[in-house]
This record gives C-alpha cells, structure tokens and sequence, in this order.
C-alpha cells in the first residue's frame, strides 16, 4: 500500500484551496517542504492551520490547487494510499486494541508478516521510551504515555511525512516540555519530515527548522525561528510573535533601513523601520521584555499592575494618552509609581500604517 | 488516625446515619417510580407467575406439561424465533451503514424525526399499510396486474413475510436510534487515523468501527429481540395466524380470550419470558468476550 516513497526530495503545495460553504478557510496556500525538515505551521485558533494539515493527509478534499510529492501529484490520493503519519490533537489511540496492536497496526495494514511487527513494533516502543507497556490498553496509560503511543504508532509505518495537530496541548506544562525535548530528539533519530501544527510561539520556536505564520487562511510569513523572532514582517505577524505592545505613530520624513525617530503620544522614540517607510502613520512594535523603566525613556507612564515572574517584575503601565504598555522591570516597582519607560532602538520595530 | 483520637460525637441521630449511607428526604422522590413498577410489573408478574401453577385441572404443573406436549402449543415456540430472530438480524444489519452514513449528514434531526415516526404509529397502523399497498387489492398488486406482469395477484402478505416486513418496519427505527447513538459515541479521529495508517473503508469497519460497536450492538439486538418476539397484531393482521406465523403470543391469547383459561395464559406467558430471558442471557454472556470500555481515544 506506501506508494510514496521516503526518499522523497520536496513536497510542493501549489495554492492550495478549502472553502466550507463561502468560508474560505484556506485562501491558496503555496509551500515547499524539503526532506527531513521540521516546519512548524503557527498561528491562532481558526487560522487554518489544522485544515491545511488534514488537507496534506488527505482527510479533507482540496477545493482548490495541487499538492505534490515530487513529481507526483498526491492531492487526489485517499489517506490511506498517501500512507503520512499522523499525531492527533487527542491523540486518536484505539481504545479496544493493546499498545502493541496500536503501535503495529500500520504494518499490519501493510500485510507485514507478524514476526516483522512484533521486531518493529518493539524497536517504536523502545524510541518512546514506552517498554513493558507493550500489553496495556490505552485507556491504562496517563496522557504523557498516550501521546508517545500515538507517535510510536506514526513513525512505525516509516512515512514520508508525520504530521502532528497541536499535539502537546492536552499535557500540563512540565510534561509539554518533555515531549518537547522528546519530539525533537525522534526527529533527529528518524530524519523523517515533519508538519507540526500549533498556536504555541514557544513550541514553534524550540522544535522547528522553519515557522509558517499563518492568519485568516493565508501563509503571513515563512521563516527561520530567529528571523521569525526578530524580524517579523508584518504587524500581525509582530502581535502574534509577542510583540504586545503595539503603539500607532507618526513618522516625519521617509525611511528604510538604519534608525529613525517616530512620534508617538507627543514622546519622540527611536526604532528601525522594517521595509519601506513613508511619512505619515506607523505602528511601532516593543515586545515587553525589552521594554523597562529607564530615566531617559520617551514614555511617561503610571504603573498599573505588577506581576513576580522569578526573575524579573512584569508590569502593566498607563501613559497620559491612555494606552497600555506591557513592560519588564529588574527591580521591584510598586503600583501607582510614576516611571519612563523605554526600549533599546534595536528592538522598537517600526511598521508603515495604522495597526 | 485511630478512633480514639478523634473526639467522638455522644449521639449520632437516626437523620445523620441515613445521610451518611445517602438517604434523605430527597431519596423519597424515588417512591412514584417504585411503586408503579411494583404495581404495574411485579405485582402482576407474580400474580401470573402464581396463577400459572394452579392449572384448572391436574398438579402444580400441569399446564407447562401440557404446553411441551402438545405440537400445537410448543411449536408455536420455534415459529416466533423464526420470525423474530431473522426480523432482529435484518434490522441491526439495516441500521449499521444507514447509521454509518446519517451520522455524517448535518440535517440530522430532520431525518430522525422521519424515521422515528413508524415507532409512534405503531404496528397496528404498520399492517394496516401494509394490507392497503401490498394487500391482493394493494396498489402493488393492481399496478403489476395493469401493465400484466403478473395474472393474479401476488401474495405478500397473509404469510410469514407479511409479519417480517412489518417487524422490519415498525421495529427499524428503534433499532436504528439505538445503532446511531453508538456509532455517533465513535470518536470519529480513529477512523481518520485509522485511514492515514493505510486502513481502507473495510479494513476500518472490520478493525475499529465494528469492535466499537460491538457491545452496543448486542444491547440493540436484546431490545429489539424482545420487542420483536412479542409480535402479537401483525402476526394475526398480515400473517397467517393459523399456520406459519401461529407465534407464541397468539397462544397466549386463545387460552385467555377464547378457552378462558388464565392459568394457561399465565404458564404460556412465563414460558415466553423465560425465552425471552435465556437468549437476552445468552447474548449479554456473549458480550462478556467484547470490548465494552469508551469509545474514544485518549483524552477528548
């Protein structure tokens, strides 16, 4: 039944289209996904993400373009002849078999000899760390477990791809990092390419090779982690990537590239530009950590709320115009204190129009 | 923690000892409830069951050795399984890809409602159709004789598959709601994931629907079994109460209403529940060998 190679060098989404009704939940999505790498597809709830991957595994019909598997067209394959693996959300294990007959039932939909099964299906276990666990019902096992179950029945098949739907989400957060660590290191053992669907930045960030930000249907912008990080390039894009603080300005003269001072609230403060600037409106974008109180600060502010966060104090601060700056803070600072706050010109990012 | 540690209240009240088995005042809700199954199913039952064993001649058991020995009576025993258990069969075999497919249909309720009729018309008003459409004057037979296919009318009713397609009638949609309640509690994920390990439509109904459903599917098979074995109307409306579909029921009904006999109705009664109650047994025993734990994967 896998027809699809392994060894596969590119898969090619060319404007790839899902209408439900006249809602465009995928607006023509064009990617290149090379062998062996992890891209993370990020964005909020109803992005499209998740349709985009169930689209890729051939659980919901194109409305619109091809996707291809070198030179093979693949988007009028059924799932089962596509043979990708899959990670559910809620991990989708079969409540009546063992661990074991989960892990193995891919291959035994191969028509696998039972000898061959129980070899791989033990070495899968072993990779997931889930030995001795072998003759359990899933329903036996705690979530951490489950999901390792579920990835061990996704890579047993030796797919192409695996694709995996948000699939930590249900893990509390220390057992979210471990996966984490654990993803990551399957990854490098098998090289197999992976598609990791979240609305995580942090999960996107730590696993992938390469971000998709995605947003109403629409790839917004594809990325290294750090040119994500750093570098969004779009406001949407900033506001997604935890740039919280996004504050309408003006900008005097044109600008591109090197340092420019924007006015903002009647403070004038220094930022890069990101593109081409014109004078006229511009949204700058501080994230709040590298916003903190500093004497020569071009915004005056009254301290809202403060949080302990360990290392440092996160506060909520009011300027006079009334907008809300998220800032970060070394020193304890009390509500109700008046500070200026400010952000070194590297990290203020100035985008052209309103927000 | 001994008991001697804890400083020990002098007296407990009659109130604080029920609450703590969970009795209250609300508990006294439950009264209605037993009382009518008291008076309306276990009063009754026993009053039969008593009844059955003082036979208007002959000892104790005189009426369960006349029944086992008299063809007339004792047969009538493998005519009704004859009808139900096939009528039950097709059925649960109908419901199971119906269900499979309404279950992915959005204008769910509005077929629901459609199918769930035949239950309130019960299966007086079902024969009734029958004999009108299918009947020798039906309009099936006036059809067939008017573009002459056939030169007299065909017999589809007055017989055993008279009582059958009524049974199927009247009883699909009960076995239909049931079958879809089941396959709707199906996390529907496993057959996707089941299709992106190389499962294909059959392979996912033989490997994960099926043992899903399973357990539940025996339930629907005893209920329905049960109403089924009870056929009495249609059996005497579209049937042929004399012959092949003589069921048990119309037993019952001779010895009460024609010879008078209630005692004989009560032991025919209690042979017909205590049928009832080995294949419901039987069944449920056989369940014992299935899956029966959720019917979703991991955490929802």
């Amino acid at each position: 039944m896998a027809t699809l190679s392994k060894d596969f060098r590119e898969l090619r989404l060319d404007h790839v289209q899902r209408d439900f009704g006249n809602f465009n939940a995928l607006k023509g999505i064009t990617l290149n996904i090379a062998r062996g790498e992890f891209v993370a597809l990020l964005g909020p709830s109803g992005c499209g993400k998740s349709t985009a991957l169930n689209c890729i595994a051939g659980l919901l019909p194109l409305t619109g373009g091809t996707i291809s598997l070198d030179d093979t067209r693949i988007d009028t394959l059924s799932p089962e002849q596509r043979g990708f693996g899959m990670v559910f959300q809620n991990y989708a294990l079969f409540p009546h078999m063992t661990v074991a007959k989960n892990v193995g039932f891919g291959l035994a939909m191969r028509g696998e000899p039972k000898a061959k099964i129980a070899a791989k299906v033990a070495e899968a276990l072993r990779l997931v760390r889930l030995d001795g666990q072998a003759e359990k019902l899933p329903g036996q096992l705690s979530g951490g477990q489950q999901q390792r179950v579920a990835i061990a029945r996704a890579i047993t098949i030796e797919p192409p791809l695996v694709m995996m739907d948000e699939p930590l989400s249900n893990l509390d957060a220390k057992l979210r990092l471990e996966m984490r660590a654990e993803i990551r290191r399957i990854h490098s053992l098998l090289g197999s390419a992976t598609i990791y669907v979240t609305h995580d930045q942090d999960e996107a960030l730590s696993l992938a090779d390469r971000i998709v930000v995605m947003r109403l249907g629409e790839v917004r912008q594809v990325g290294t982690p750090e040119e994500l990080y750093a570098r969004p390039q779009t406001p949407d894009v900033a506001e997604f990537m935890g740039y919280r603080n996004m504050l309408p300005g003006r900008l005097a003269a044109p600008a591109a590239g090197g340092r420019v001072a924007a006015e903002v609230g009647g403070a004038s403060c220094a930022g890069t530009p990101v593109g081409a600037l014109v004078p006229g409106a511009v949204t700058l974008a501080i994230r709040p950590d590298d916003l903190s109180p500093r004497d020569d600060g071009p915004f005056a502010a009254k301290v809202e709320q403060v949080e302990y966060r360990g290392r440092a104090f996160f506060g909520i601060a009011t300027t006079e115009g009334g907008a809300e700056l998220h800032f970060r803070s070394a020193d304890r600072v009390t509500p109700g204190t008046a500070l200026r706050l400010g952000a070194d010109p590297d990290r203020v990012l100035i985008y052209g129009g309103a927000s | 923690m001994t008991d001697a540690a804890l400083p020990r209240p002098a007296v407990v009240s009659l109130r604080q000892r029920l609450a703590r088995r969970g009795i209250d005042a609300t508990t006294l809700l439950v009264l209605p409830a037993v009382l009518t199954i008291l008076a309306l199913f276990v009063y009754p039952f026993i009053e039969g069951l008593v009844l059955s064993f003082l036979p208007r001649k002959g000892g104790t058991w005189a009426n369960y050795a006349k029944f086992f020995s008299d063809p007339f009576l004792w047969q009538t025993i493998p005519t009704t399984l004859a009808i139900s258990v096939p009528a039950t069969f097709a059925n649960i075999l109908l419901s199971i890809p119906v269900a499979l497919r309404v279950r992915k249909m959005r204008r769910q309720r509005f077929l629901t409602t459609i199918l769930v009729i035949p239950i309130t018309l019960g299966t007086v008003l079902v024969a009734e159709g029958l004999l009108n459409y299918l009947g020798p004057q039906g309009w099936l037979n006036r059809m067939l004789l008017g573009i002459g296919l056939v030169d007299h009318p065909v017999r589809l009713v007055h017989n055993y598959w008279g009582v059958f397609w009524s049974l199927v009638i009247a009883g699909f949609p009960f076995t239909f709601l049931l079958t879809l309640s089941y396959v709707s509690g199906i996390d529907p994920n496993l057959e996707k994931a089941a299709a992106t390990l190389g499962a294909g439509p059959r392979a996912r109904f033989r490997t994960i629907l099926l043992p899903l459903m399973a357990s539940g599917l025996t339930i629907t098979f005893c209920l329905s079994f049960v109403q089924a074995f009870a056929v009495f109307p249609s059996a005497v409306l579209v049937g042929a109460p004399a012959g092949s579909t003589r069921v048990i029921s119309i037993a019952a009904f001779q010895a009460a209403y024609e010879t008078y006999d209630d005692s004989m109705a009560s032991a025919i009664a209690m042979i017909m529940a205590a049928i009832q109650l080995a294949i419901v047994v039987l069944v449920l025993m056989g369940r014992g060998f299935l899956y029966r734990g959720p019917a979703a994967g991991g955490k929802g």
